[in-house]
Parts: C-alpha cells; sequence; structure tokens
C-alpha cells in the first residue's frame, strides 16, 4: 500500500509547506524577542562580562615598563639586576615621569608591596638630576627599595599579563615570596569573616522570613476574600514602599531616643542613660532587612497555599489525624514548593543587600556588596572589586540556577 | 474565623495564639512605617516623640519640614524631584515598549530556547544591584555616558524591563489567541490587530509591568550613585546622602510624601489585577 503524499492547494506537499509556516512563526517570535535581548546583552551582559576581564586582567605595569621586563626576563632573583635592567627601568620610568604619568604605577605596585610607593615618589623627584651611565649607582643612592632584592622580586612578580591575586585576595589568601600560595597575615585577614558574615546574615533573615511569613501567608490563604483582600495590603504597601523610606523608618525606631529603646526604658528593662544600641551593629542589620524583605517570602507561599484546597485537611480529620498531625503529614509537603520558591528569593536578594547594611549596619553589620562598593568609590581598587563582585556572582548565580530548576524563572510572581 | 462550638479548649487557646502571631506579624510589617507619619509633622527639630506630641498639643505639630522641603534654601528636593520624575518616565516608557514586544514574542509557542531567553532577559533583577551597578558604570564611562541622563535612563531600563517581562508574559499565559486569528480572518493587519485587539486585552499586564518598571527607576539609587554627576541628583540619591549625614525631620517629610505616592500606585496595581483577572476569567 503506499501512501500518497497530501498536497496543499499551490501544490506543495503539506508537510514542507507546513514546517516553513512554522520557521516563519519561530522567526517572527525571534525577532520580537530580539530588540530587547540585543539591548540586555550589548548594555548588561557584556559590561558583566568586561568586570570580570578586569578582575583578572593585569596588563598595566606591563605596559608601562616593557623595557624593565624584557630586561628582567634574564635575572635569576638571586642578588640585585645588573646595571642593564636599572637603565632599562630608568628608560621606562623617565618618560613617565616627564609626563606625570607615574601615578597609577605607584598604586598598583604598592599593592604587590608596600614601600613601593614612596620609593617610586622619590625617584620620580629625583629622575630629572639623573647623569648618563651608572644608573644602578644613582638608583641606589636615591632610596633603599632599589638596594633590595625583594622589591624587583615583587616587580619582577608583575609581569604576567593575568592574575588571579585579587581572587586569593578575596578568600584572604596571597603569595609568598616564591609565588607559593599562603595565608593572610593574621591581622590583615578580613574578607573571609566578611564573606561567612554575609552568609550567615542572609541565611537568617531568610530562616525569620521563612518563620514569620508562613502563618500569615496561611490565614491570607485561608480567609475569606473580602477580609484577606485587606489584609494583603499590609503585605503589598511595604512591598510598594521606597526602600530608602522603609530603612529610615527602622533608623527612626532603632536609634538610642528613639521609641523601642523609650519602651524599653519605661518597662524599666534597663536605665535611661545604659540605652542598648540596636542600631549600626549586626542586630540593626538583621532587624531591618527581616521587615523589608518578608513580602518576598509572604507573596509565594501565599500563592502556593491557596491552591491547597481546604478539603485535604478536613479528609485528614475525618480519617482520624488530630489537626497536628493532618498538617504536618498533609498541608506542609505541599507547601513545600512555596517554602523553597520564597526562600530562594529571599536568599538571593539578602546576599546582595547593599542599601539597608550601609544605613543600620555600621562597621559590624557591613556585607560584602559595601565592601564592593568601598572599593569601587574610595580605595579604587577596581580589579579588586570586580573580583569580589565576581564571587558572589558566581554565588547568585548557583542559587539562580538551583531557582530556575526548581520553581521554574517563568513562576515568578509579583505582587 | 469563628470556630464551632465544639471546638476543644485546647484548639481553642492554639486558635488564638495563632492569630495573635498573625496580628504582631502585620503589626511588625506595616507599623514602621507609621512611626514616620506623625514625625515629620514635629514641631521641633529632633526626630523624637516629644510630650506635646503624645499629649496631642497642638502646638506640638508644625508644617515647617514641609515648607522646608519645598521652600528651604539649600534644601535640592526640587531638583532631584524633577530629575526622578523625568528618569522613571523614560526609563518606563523605554522598559514598557521593549519589555512588552520581548513578553509577546516569548510567550509564542514556536519560540525556541524559552526558558534560556527568560532567564537571561530577567537577570538583571537577580544580580545583585553592586554588582549591575559596577558593570553598567564600566560601560557607561567606557562610552562616554556616565553621569548623564541619558546613562542613567538606559541603566534603568535595564533594571524595569524583567518587571514588565514578567508580568505581561503571566498575562499572555491566559490569552486567547483565536481573537488575534479572528482579527486577521477579518483582512486586519498584524499591527492593526496588535493595537485594536491584543494590546486593550493585555493593557492592565502592561500597566502594572510599567508601575513596577516606575517604581524600580524611582527608587534605584545604587546603580545611579555610580552614574550621577551632581547635576542628575535623585530623590533616592539625596534621601541616601542625608540618611549618611544625620536623620532630619525634613528627610522624613519627604518620606511621607513618598508613602502616599506608593499607596495611590498600591491602589492602582490592585484594582488593575483584579481587572485583569476578571477579563481573564471570561476569557477562559
Amino acid at each position: 500500500m503506499s501512501t500518497e503524499q497530501i498536497l496543499s492547494s499551490d501544490g506543495i506537499p503539506l508537510e514542507t509547506s507546513l514546517k516553513k509556516a512554522e520557521r516563519k512563526n519561530k522567526i517572527k517570535a525571534m525577532m520580537l524577542v530580539a530588540p530587547l535581548f540585543l539591548f540586555i546583552l550589548i548594555t548588561y551582559l557584556m559590561p558583566i562580562g568586561d568586570m570580570l576581564f578586569r578582575s583578572v586582567d593585569d596588563r598595566m605595569i606591563t605596559k608601562m615598563l616593557p623595557k624593565t621586563f624584557i630586561a628582567l626576563e634574564k635575572w635569576d632573583g638571586k642578588e640585585l639586576p645588573d646595571e642593564a635592567t636599572y637603565e632599562a627601568f630608568y628608560n621606562d620610568f623617565y618618560p613617565l615621569a616627564m609626563a606625570k604619568e607615574s601615578g597609577k604605577l605607584y598604586q598598583r605596585l604598592n599593592y604587590e608591596k608596600s614601600g613601593f610607593s614612596s620609593g617610586l615618589k622619590k625617584t620620580n623627584r629625583k629622575i630629572k638630576t639623573f647623569e648618563k651611565n651608572n644608573y644602578k649607582e644613582q638608583f641606589m643612592a636615591t632610596h633603599e627599595i632599589w638596594n633590595e632584592v625583594e622589591y624587583w622580586t615583587a616587580l619582577k612578580n608583575t609581569a604576567p599579563n593575568w592574575s588571579y591575586a585579587k581572587y586569593l585576595k578575596g578568600v584572604d589568601l596571597t603569595f609568598d615570596q616564591d609565588r607559593n600560595i599562603v595565608e593572610m597575615p593574621e591581622d590583615r585577614k578580613i574578607y573571609k569573616t566578611l564573606w561567612l558574615r554575609t552568609l550567615k546574615v542572609a541565611f537568617f533573615v531568610t530562616i525569620f522570613c521563612l518563620i514569620l511569613s508562613y502563618p500569615i501567608a496561611h490565614l491570607l490563604a485561608t480567609l475569606p476574600m473580602k477580609y484577606s483582600n485587606l489584609l494583603m495590603i499590609c503585605v503589598l504597601l511595604p512591598f510598594w514602599t521606597s526602600l530608602l523610606v522603609r530603612t529610615s523608618s527602622w533608623m527612626v525606631l532603632l536609634q538610642q531616643q528613639g521609641p523601642i529603646n523609650d519602651l524599653i526604658v519605661m518597662l524599666g528593662l534597663t536605665a535611661d542613660d545604659n540605652r542598648p544600641e540596636l542600631m549600626y551593629n549586626v542586630v540593626g542589620t538583621f532587624v531591618a532587612m527581616t521587615q523589608i524583605l518578608l513580602p518576598f517570602m509572604v507573596l509565594p507561599l501565599y500563592s502556593v497555599m491557596k491552591t491547597i484546597s481546604p478539603s485535604l485537611m478536613r479528609a485528614g480529620k475525618s480519617l482520624g489525624g488530630t489537626p497536628f498531625v493532618s498538617f504536618r503529614k498533609i498541608y506542609f509537603p505541599l507547601t513545600v514548593p512555596g517554602i523553597g520558591a520564597g526562600s530562594l528569593l529571599v536568599f538571593i536578594l539578602a546576599i546582595g543587600y547593599y542599601i539597608t547594611p550601609a544605613l543600620v549596619g555600621g562597621a559590624s553589620g557591613s556585607l560584602i556588596s559595601n565592601t564592593i562598593a568601598y572599593h569601587m568609590k574610595s580605595s579604587l581598587d577596581w580589579a579588586f572589586a570586580s573580583a569580589l563582585g565576581a564571587m558572589l556572582l558566581t554565588g547568585v548565580l548557583v542559587i539562580y540556577w538551583l531557582y530556575n530548576k526548581l520553581v521554574g524563572i517563568d513562576n515568578i510572581k509579583l505582587g | 474565623m469563628s470556630l464551632p462550638s465544639y471546638t476543644p479548649v485546647h484548639y481553642r487557646i492554639w486558635h488564638y495564639t495563632y492569630l495573635t502571631i498573625c496580628a504582631l506579624v502585620f503589626f511588625f510589617l506595616i507599623a514602621p512605617l507609621f512611626v514616620i507619619l506623625p514625625l515629620s509633622f514635629n514641631a521641633e527639630q529632633y526626630i523624637h516623640f516629644s510630650k506635646g506630641m503624645i499629649a496631642l498639643d497642638p502646638d506640638a505639630f508644625s508644617l515647617r519640614w514641609y515648607e522646608d522641603m519645598i521652600w528651604g534654601t539649600k534644601n535640592p528636593w526640587g531638583l532631584a524631584a524633577k530629575n526622578s520624575i523625568i528618569i522613571a518616565f523614560f526609563a518606563t516608557i523605554g522598559s514598557t515598549i521593549l519589555g512588552t514586544v520581548a513578553a509577546l514574542g516569548l510567550s509564542s509557542r514556536y519560540m525556541p530556547y524559552k526558558a534560556a531567553f527568560m532567564a537571561v532577559l530577567i537577570s538583571p533583577m537577580i544580580v545583585p544591584l553592586i554588582i549591575s551597578g559596577t558593570a553598567i558604570f564600566f560601560f557607561m564611562a567606557k562610552v562616554g555616558l556616565a553621569a548623564t541622563f541619558t546613562g542613567i535612563i538606559l541603566a534603568h531600563i535595564i533594571l524595569g524591563t524583567p518587571f514588565v517581562v514578567i508580568t505581561v508574559t503571566a498575562t499572555l499565559t491566559g490569552f486567547d489567541h483565536s481573537v488575534t486569528r479572528a482579527a486577521a480572518s477579518l483582512g486586519s493587519n498584524p499591527v492593526n490587530t496588535f493595537m485594536k485587539v491584543m494590546l486593550p486585552l493585555i493593557l492592565p499586564g502592561v500597566i502594572s509591568g510599567a508601575l513596577f518598571a516606575f517604581v524600580t527607576s524611582f527608587d534605584e539609587v545604587v546603580v545611579v550613585m555610580f552614574l550621577a554627576g551632581l547635576e542628575n541628583t535623585t530623590i533616592p540619591i539625596q534621601m541616601w546622602v542625608g540618611l549618611r549625614e544625620q536623620l532630619s525631620p525634613t528627610i522624613l517629610a519627604v518620606a511621607t510624601c513618598l508613602i502616599i505616592m506608593s499607596t495611590l500606585i498600591l491602589v492602582t496595581a490592585e484594582l488593575l489585577r483584579r481587572r485583569s483577572e476578571r477579563q481573564r476569567g471570561i476569557n477562559r
């Protein structure tokens, strides 16, 4: 039996013309997505790539001192380099000093080894008076850094174009003289503590939000519409209110002369002149962030609980389960997707929080974002800020991926 | 939620404990906002309930901080409000158009790699703002748009589109495509079909997405902080600067105005959501 090919009205096989139509629709759909996709790609994703690139890019010194690095290639690193290397450095550094472009060099080399900055600054002033030949002696007479092998080693260590030193610094590790990875000296270890604090705050804020949201999401889901709509406003109003407004209200509440402290004093829990510090520490960060992120937990929980039929609990009861047993065995397992969605969302938001910790956290309550901002705006170590950003981004993307796997990105609900 | 009369005592106790816990959580959610309102009418310079205020003495209240906000000579609130509105207006238009068009494509049956595209388009909402700020700053500095309105507006379009994409895609999931086919069979071209048939039906979703984009832009401080020069200051930036220095009653007056604004936006968004749900209920 032969199957006859079905033809469409214009004589083309139906299968082919269907495929053609489908391809046309596919292209149409992609054309609609394209403008936004390209916009995000160019103005957002590529800059993030650029940021990752900056975190490992270490070509600046190599570009500024090309002759020196060629001369240093032959150096064995045991004794001071020879005259030719000093001359090469002179030839690189002299034009920089004349053009007043050596500032970046001090900064970058001082990250490598402290003492470079003052040494180079003095050299910068004196280099005009240098005479031809015998550069080694003249350099050594200018500043003691030129008498020490360690500084030359440090300079040679900056030769590679790519470096992951910033990432090591982000977890309190560093290179020693011989390029071995070692732990930072005890007094300069700050980043591990910071990462742990960020994780701790994000974790506990998530837990607090979950504990506080569960009962009210349940109440909202089970109350009749006309009451629950009214109560929903209590959840949605903070959600729509400016973050800075909510943070400033916590600053009002938590300050030393604020209403909460007034209450504590009025209840006689502490003396008037011994008011506890509720703000500018980690307590302030916890309380304010929990309240601010609470709606992001309530809404996913509510939308899951709304779909659970009340007859399930009644069935549990009719089969002899106490309310607690039916809750534990029936209701709670059904809300797990909501718990997952809300927790991941709150955790993602909390781990990158910036404004609230900066305003109510003080020094002991600041998080990783605050440090990134500090290096972007104050210390101007952009490569290090980028490295910390990349590490934070990796963490967030892992959770985002998990969220996508478990919840599905198109299931995010707003309002 | 009244209990039937046969409920045993310990369930009764549990039930009221549960209601009390809920009430406390609602209080925790909403009360901090209302602390600002009375304090912004304080006649004194301190951010603290004076004896007169507690006794409801009319002399303890005044509008002086609102006057200071509007007419105060050193206060930049006027300029900041103007900038904020300009930036939020253009950012909203940009993100609404780009986001709605992309959502139309994403909701199409024929769109390949839907989840992957969605994940990319939503990413500005998920990535911590400090990272977005850093990356966008590098980009804008490179193309010479740092400290310009164009730069800030583009940045806010990036941050606002995920919300539009999410709300419009959600609206489109209940959309009955036979109406657009009907329009096409009656001879309408695609643009006309979209404007006359589809847009009116998905409008509630589009508007609520636009509201999200507006609020996102109006409230955004981290990215603007990297991008703004002195003349592009915005309300959140001024609040941020003020809060870092000292909590002043003028800031509370501004905050009160912002709370009133968000209440209005909330009411609009809620009405739209209900309308949209009703409409989609009929469509199904």
